[in-house]
């Protein structure tokens, strides 16, 4: 009897503990990431993996705002971390502008760029929106292509360097890799409380309640075109901001960033760290990126078996890893 | 710019429409039965170029692989239905989109292991070379024959869908798949032989396009986005929609190569996005489901 008794005593404070556990971890979510991020330099087998975590992670934060929270499918966001690149890119090659401006305008101009194709595909709806965005970005795509005068065509943009960022009174050496790290993180770590806070909003609900069921949302009065393209603009705008740190980080722009795959690379990112939660994304940056380090030491066709994974989460996982941990928790 | 030339870049956009038209067809069959995207389309095309390039090796007749190479990707694409979308069916319509897109990179890397990461040249069969006159002027044979056989499938497609019983099952399959299982309609084998055909057709455009097009694993990327252009100005499950608006994207598009080259690119998706302001379901569709 005692026996008995003891086993079914034992779930229960594991129980709390769990629940505690994720509620406390999404109370401080913020600090957490950034604490997160601080160590990952150093446990990363290399500095260059753990900037490109940062930035696909930031991308993948920016496209779950979207993907995750508001439920609408892009396949078209390497439009927008491409437009960041680029601008940023011509804006101090080609003008010698300041880094600082030079961000804003990448910023800037994936937000004009993400208005313009969010309030063509927000027209359509469920499918459709994939099939669009696709192409709309494809379209972006072949534009630089063209207008290789100034995008540097298929090599890329090159011909742009930050060295140094100046700042008011002090200035930051941007060529040693460690240092590089941390003013990149300080970007992200700034976006990603920005993002907690739109999330905490009432328009972080909205977007929510969009995704659950439009229909109702609409009939509680909700302008849900207006709420999609918002978030959209504001998803393409975090995607740009990655772009422009990208840019500034390899000194060049490959034509590839605004490629069909980048946006697929998005995807896959968000969807294996888990679509919907906060730290997710960036779970499914390391996750992939790391894949992507270790297996290509063994083969070149990595892309076989980063695919197959792709295939089994959307069979078995769909919620990826960190909804699969953060549902396991509360079952228990 | 003479009318001549003008009427040749016309017959060369017709040419180019009927690929498009293949492939939309295929797309919009699938889409208007299973009601998923698919987006390993553009991947499937490739591999069925590649077939064809395969049979043609072993049998050294373009013809067997003109006939062999799209039953053997259709079959391929109903294992594909059989395993992968199936256990999807009833979850959220974003799943077979994503599961089909994870499919496509895997099918674009095992080509380049299989057969290398260069393009290769498929040669225009022998029967096929030269030109024809058609009154205003020389035009490839090869283009007519594409034209020729789009045509010839389309017309086999109609038969098939407007005067077969399995015709008159997969419209109403279509149209509400609900019922038709409680009249007794086993219909989880008919999406099966619909996602097949509907690879099939692709197929068949991959090894129609191969002479006009090198082979490259990467060349079913730009086909998956000009598939989605037609679809989405035709409207989606729309198949008279699909053939109207591949016609309209083929002409474009050659028409924008003669006055404006380095627009030809960009025009399809232009005009697009012009459908979409006004007409967001496209010229023949119908309200998507989903959402």
């Amino acid at each position: 009897m005692s026996v008995i008794r003891n086993a079914e005593l034992v779930p229960a404070p594991a129980r709390r503990s769990f629940a505690a556990l994720f509620s406390n971890v999404s109370r401080w979510r913020v600090p957490l990431s950034i604490l997160a991020l601080c160590i990952l330099p150093w446990v990363l087998p290399s500095q260059a993996l753990a900037v490109n975590v940062l930035i696909y992670g930031l991308v993948a934060v920016g496209y779950n705002l979207l993907f995750g929270y508001t439920g609408l499918l892009s396949f078209g966001h390497a439009a927008f971390f491409g437009a960041g690149a680029y601008a940023t890119g011509i804006a101090i090659g080609a003008f010698g502008v300041h880094w600082f401006i030079a961000m804003l305008i990448g910023v800037l101009v994936s937000g004009l760029l993400a208005t313009v194709m969010g309030m063509l595909a927000i027209r359509t709806r469920g499918i459709y929106f994939s099939m669009v965005t696709l192409a709309l970005a494809q379209l972006v795509y072949y534009a630089a292509l063209q207008a290789s005068s100034w995008t540097g065509g298929e090599n890329g943009l090159r011909g742009f360097t930050v060295s140094t960022l100046h700042l008011p009174g002090f200035s930051v050496n941007f060529l040693d890799p460690l240092v590089k790290y941390y003013a990149i993180m300080i970007v992200v770590a700034g976006a990603l409380w920005f993002v907690s806070r739109v999330l905490n909003s009432p328009f972080g609900a909205v977007i929510e309640a969009i995704r659950e069921n439009e229909t109702r949302a609409r009939a509680c009065g909700y302008d849900v075109e207006r709420t999609k393209l918002l978030s959209f603009i504001l998803s393409g705008i975090l995607c740009g901001l990655a772009g422009t740190l990208s840019a500034m980080h390899l000194s060049i722009v490959p034509l590839d960033s605004l490629h069909y795959h980048t946006s697929g690379l998005i995807v896959m990112m968000t969807l294996l760290g888990g679509a919907g939660s906060f730290f997710g994304p960036f779970i499914g940056a390391l996750a992939f990126l790391s894949m992507e380090d270790i297996f290509s030491l063994w083969t070149s066709n990595w892309q076989l078996i980063v695919g197959v994974i792709f295939i089994l989460f959307v069979l078995y996982l769909p919620k990826g890893i960190w909804g699969t941990l953060i549902s396991w928790g509360k079952s228990r | 710019m003479t009318v001549q030339l003008i009427a040749m870049q016309l017959f060369s956009g017709l040419a180019l429409g009927a690929v498009l038209i293949m492939v939309a067809l295929g797309l919009s069959i699938i889409f208007g039965m299973l009601g998923i995207v698919n987006f390993a389309h553009g991947a499937l095309f490739m591999v069925g170029a590649y077939a064809g390039l395969y049979v043609a090796g072993l049998t050294g007749s373009f013809w067997w692989a003109l006939l062999i190479a799209p039953v053997m990707i259709g079959l391929f694409g109903m294992l594909i239905e059989r395993f992968l979308i199936r256990p999807l069916y009833g979850r959220s319509p974003d799943d077979p989109l994503l599961l089909t897109f994870g499919l496509g990179y895997v099918l674009v890397e095992a080509v380049r292991i299989l057969f290398g990461t260069d393009g290769i040249p498929f040669s225009t069969p022998a029967a096929l070379r030269g030109v024809v006159n058609l009154g205003i002027g020389f035009f490839p044979l090869y283009r007519l024959f594409v034209i020729g056989v789009v045509v010839a499938v389309l017309l086999l497609l109609w038969i098939g869908l407007e005067k077969t019983k399995f015709g008159l099952i997969v419209r109403a399959g279509s149209a509400d798949p609900l019922i038709m299982r409680v009249l007794g309609v086993d219909i989880s084998r008919l999406w099966l032989v619909v996602f097949g055909i509907g690879v099939g057709i692709t197929a068949l455009g991959g090894v129609l396009a191969a002479p006009m097009r090198n082979v490259s694993p990467e060349m079913g990327t730009l086909v998956l986005a000009e598939a989605f252009v037609v679809t989405v100005i035709g409207g989606m499950g729309s198949l008279p929609g699909a053939v109207i608006a591949g016609l309209i994207v083929g002409v474009s598009v050659s028409m924008t190569s003669l006055f404006a080259p380095e627009m030809a690119t960009i025009v399809m998706f232009a005009l697009m996005a012009l459908i979409l302001l006004v007409r967001p379901n496209g010229l023949y569709g119908r309200a998507a489901p989903g959402l």
